[in-house]
């Protein structure tokens, strides 16, 4: 049997249990242990334990790093995820987070013994309302969704608070990120899907028509979904405000922008920031991450409670419960603390002149290696610069057969993560190549090589690409099979 | 500093290959007037070991509790955490890697998310999980959003439920036409009354914390039976997860959908950091899950694979007609929940829950024997109990930092009329001296307070 572990499936942690193995060892105590029966009722007392595994410490050490061998990390290569921001995560950030002051807290200790805890957390909300442009920030929000969740709540508040309340309409063109629509709904609002112009703008004339005395407000990325930026931005926040409308900044672009134009200033009322995507926290194969949100001053008194306040007169930092009109709460506690400290190390270290020189290397790595990938593959908007982002698709090889998903299945063969594909869903057959500011010119290089050569594969020999991975132990799944019969959960077979 | 890896050289090659001279070319588009005339007011940018430097002055601004005697829970519970579990969650395949859209090169994450959903409803006597939310909270907000339909919009909570919780089902629910209404507890507990009361032929659910947020041992079997007679379902929300290892499964006792915080299991607590939620269903219901759920499979060659599976579920297909706008889950906490739950197996997590209720209780009668020290509620408990003070919490809580010792958790912090009483947390960590340091110092705290 193979003995290379990049060769073959690694059992379940439960198949590894065998009887009487173990890996706790829990303090022992000096008190007579009591008779559960004597205190808890019995029909509420476990009856069979939960069916974990026995294992022994290595067995545990040994399947995780096992598991790990088999994912791609930034740490791994290059990940140019459009929309994600994959850029290189500072292990700096991962010691800070780690500090025994900031990970050895109880929420609810007294607030005299967390002060630095609440400093950081003030640091953060207001470097983060300066680079948005926005009067003030909260960072209790886990995620870019959840953000825009409290993002649309508030818009909700300010216009209930005005008694208007037969505006019911959030408008969100085409081109925006499911969780935008899907927001709406869950704030109680109908999304009112508008067209945008081929090149991903917002078409100002489907916008007059579409607001109205209806017109809650409007959600926007900017840069748009297709890596350019908006250049008719004022004239649409102008359209929105005068319908009586506000308008939000859906935050995933922001990398493209920071310290070189502010959403505050475009006319957003709004912001939600992903510190998983801009401010290099990781994304942890999925979260946690943090979405915290900027808003206008105007509408400071609408956000989540608790929030975080400096007292000058009593030089000390506090949690402010009351805010009668908040939108009320969002979670239990105060936000992802880990990751927030990641962010506001991140934002400590690169200070104002380095958060600008991100932006501007992550624009200027995006077009450049756009020009290099124009060489091979039909490009979106090839006139203009594109921002932190850009899309290509294969309709100048489409008499190959070849599809975007089968292109992006060969990059893994060569060592590299895919693009988003088919995403956003106004570009047939969609690429989205986002490669940040902290990849250097030789991988821009090579990947766009690669570009180059899967081409010509697609032409010599389009069926090689379209079975594509063929590196991987595990090849192409079968999504159907998993969604038609699914198997979400182990069973332990019935010993016979 | 900063983690750009052109130099200026190669940005030169870089602008001739676009066709411009300067990066600022890059940026015509944006109008002029909206451009930073000046830099952000943000401090300059320090070196790496500066930075640390100014990290670690703001940690020490921090009482670590690692180096007191912790008594506070709440919703924050502070057990055994092995240590391999950061070393492995430090593996950056791992950690750096996005949600695992490509499962040819993920199936490391998937895989855990897989273990993770078995345990879960292994936990809690569940069919089905998915791979986590956002926190406890959130949870209990998307298992009302699975529980609600037009017809059957109402949900009756009790009391006993965490009140930041009831404040985030209360801020989900508005805005959806969903009401909230209360079941009062009575002596510590819900009676069964308190939930009909509220209930009428629009209610979708009711909703019990086990134990619940006094420590409480709620009869969670004659709450699902009631609830299911008026066609309403259950949903139990787990406060201290390691009670899983003492407590029937609520799967077991008629729940349709049990939630639970994993923060106890993801490392240490980091000022309620290593949230996750935990959601499980049942078959029935599962299509109604949010958020990402794996699947096992097979690759073209038949071999075992995982998947993100049941998408059409969601908001990346659905948009507006989603079950839920999340996206994202606690991935990383996963893993760790799944390495520590692995690590303690089926007898650990019974050996801590068990020693969690014999310390708990020791430490109960240590302070009962302090004049003027009485329960709030006279009812079974596991880790958490509440007591009637001499003097408010906050104060003894003061008090107490003086002998290295954290907590109890004031109750005036969440309601008004109980700023005497305190809300005590014992685990299998705490040890016979922490609990005995405890009960001498409050009684001395108590008594000198009621000479001032």
């Amino acid at each position: 049997m193979s003995k290379n572990l990049f060769s073959q499936t690694e059992a379940l942690i439960f198949d590894k249990s065998r009887p009487g193995h173990k890996a706790y060892f829990l303090p022992e105590s000096s008190i007579e242990k009591l008779d559960k029966k004597k205190i808890i009722p019995s029909h509420l007392i476990r009856k069979i334990e939960a069916d974990l595994p026995e294992v022994s410490e290595i067995d545990v050490v040994r399947h995780f790093t096992h598991l790990s061998s088999k994912n791609f990390g930034v740490d791994t290569g290059f990940y140019p995820l459009g929309s994600c921001t994959m850029k290189y995560n500072p292990k700096l950030n991962e010691n800070t987070a780690r500090l025994p002051g900031f990970s050895w807290l109880h929420p609810y200790q007294p607030v005299e013994t967390v002060q630095g805890a609440l400093q950081l957390m003030y640091l953060l909300q207001i470097s983060l309302a300066e680079i948005l442009g926005m009067g003030k920030v909260t960072l209790q929000p886990a995620a870019g969704a959840h953000g825009e969740l409290a993002g649309i709540k508030i818009i909700k508040a300010y216009h209930d608070s005005r008694g208007d309340t037969k505006r019911n309409k959030i408008i969100i063109p085409d081109a925006a990120h499911g969780t935008n629509p899907a927001t709406a709904t869950m704030a109680g609002y109908q999304a009112v899907e508008i067209k945008s112009t081929p090149e991903g703008d917002v078409d100002l004339d489907a916008l007059r028509a579409a607001v109205g005395e209806d017109t809650a407000g409007l959600m926007l990325t900017n840069p748009s979904t297709l890596g350019l930026f908006e250049r008719n931005i004022t004239e649409v926040t102008k359209i929105v405000h005068e319908a009586g409308g506000l308008i939000y900044y859906d935050g995933a672009n922001l990398n493209a922008i920071m310290g070189i134009t502010r959403p505050g200033d475009m006319g957003f009322d709004v912001v939600h920031v992903n510190l998983h995507k801009t401010f290099s926290t990781p994304h942890g194969g999925g979260g946690p991450g943090a979405g915290p949100v900027g808003v206008k001053e105007f509408l400071a008194k609408f956000l989540p409670i608790p929030t975080v306040e400096y007292i000058a007169e009593k030089d000390i930092y506090v949690f402010n419960y009351d805010v009668p009109e908040s939108i009320g709460r969002m979670k239990s506690f105060y936000g992802n603390f880990p990751v927030i400290v990641r962010a506001y190390t991140y934002i400590r270290a690169l200070g104002a002149d380095g958060l600008k020189k991100s932006s501007q290397y992550a624009v200027l790595n995006a077009n450049y290696l756009k020009k290099l990938v124009e060489k091979h593959l039909h490009v979106e908007a090839p006139e203009r610069f594109c921002m932190h982002e850009f899309i290509c698709t294969p309709k100048n090889i489409y008499d190959t057969g070849v599809h975007t998903l089968d292109i992006a299945k060969r990059l893994i063969d060569y060592g590299y993560h895919p693009p988003t594909i088919y995403f956003p869903l106004i570009v047939e057959e969609a690429m989205m190549i986002e490669p940040t500011e902290t990849e250097g010119i030789e991988t821009l290089q090579e990947f766009a090589e690669v570009i180059g050569a899967i081409v010509n594969e697609c032409k010599s020999d389009p069926e090689m690409v379209k079975s594509a991975p063929h590196t991987t132990y595990v090849k192409r799944v079968d999504e159907v099979k998993a969604a038609r019969e699914p198997n979400l959960r182990y069973r332990r077979p019935i010993a016979e | 500093m900063n983690y750009i890896p052109v130099t200026e050289l190669e940005k030169e090659a870089m602008l001739k290959e676009i066709g411009i001279n300067s990066i600022e070319e890059l940026f015509r588009e944006i109008p002029d007037d909206l451009k930073i005339k000046n830099e952000l007011k943000i401090p300059k940018g320090l070196s790496e070991y500066e930075t640390r430097k100014a990290l670690i002055k703001l940690a020490k601004k921090n009482t670590d509790m690692n180096e007191l005697a912790n008594f506070m829970g709440a919703g924050a519970y502070n057990h055994y955490v092995p240590t391999l579990v950061d070393h492995l969650l430090s593996r950056s395949e791992f950690y750096t890697a996005y949600t695992p859209y490509q499962p040819e090169i993920s199936q490391g994450t998937l895989q855990n998310i897989y273990e993770f959903q078995t345990i879960v409803c292994e936990l809690f006597g569940m069919d089905v999980s998915n791979a986590s939310v956002y926190d406890g909270a959130t949870a209990v907000a998307e298992a009302m959003i699975m529980a609600c339909d037009k017809k059957k919009n109402e949900i009756v909570i009790s009391k006993g439920l965490h009140k930041e919780y009831r404040e985030t089902v209360e801020t989900y629910a508005n805005g959806l036409g969903i009401t909230v209404k209360y079941a009062e507890l009575e002596e510590g507990i819900t009676p069964l009354e308190a939930f009909e009361a509220q209930a009428t032929d629009a209610t979708a659910a009711y909703v019990v914390m086990y134990p619940n947020f006094y420590g409480c041992i709620e009869d969670i079997q004659k709450i699902a039976v009631a609830a299911h007679a008026r066609k309403a379902l259950l949903i139990v929300s787990i406060s201290d997860l390691s009670a899983m290892g003492i407590l029937e499964a609520p799967g077991n006792l008629g729940a349709d959908i049990v939630v639970g915080d994993g923060m106890p299991f993801a490392g240490p607590l980091s000022f309620s950091g290593p949230s996750i939620g935990l959601i499980a269903t049942t078959t029935k219901l599962s299509r109604k899950l949010p958020g990402r759920i794996c699947g096992m499979t097979e690759d073209r060659e038949g071999k075992r694979a995982f998947v993100l599976t049941m998408q059409a579920r969601e908001q990346h297909i659905r948009r507006d007609k989603a079950s839920s706008n999340i996206c994202s889950n606690q991935a990383l906490y996963a893993l760790a929940n799944n390495i520590t739950l692995s690590t303690l197996g089926k007898y650990g997590l019974k050996e801590m829950a068990e020693n969690t209720l014999t310390n708990a209780h020791y430490c109960k009668d240590k302070l009962l024997k302090i004049d003027g020290v009485e329960m709030l509620y006279e009812q079974p408990f596991y880790s958490e109990f509440a007591v009637k003070l001499p003097i408010p919490a906050r104060v003894l809580q003061k008090h107490l930092l003086k002998y290295d010792i954290l907590g109890p958790v004031d109750l005036g912090r969440f309601d008004k009329d109980m700023a005497n009483v305190g809300l005590f947390f014992v685990s299998e960590i705490r040890s016979k001296d922490d609990m005995d340091r405890l009960a001498f110092a409050m009684e001395v705290i108590i008594n000198e307070q009621k000479f001032i």
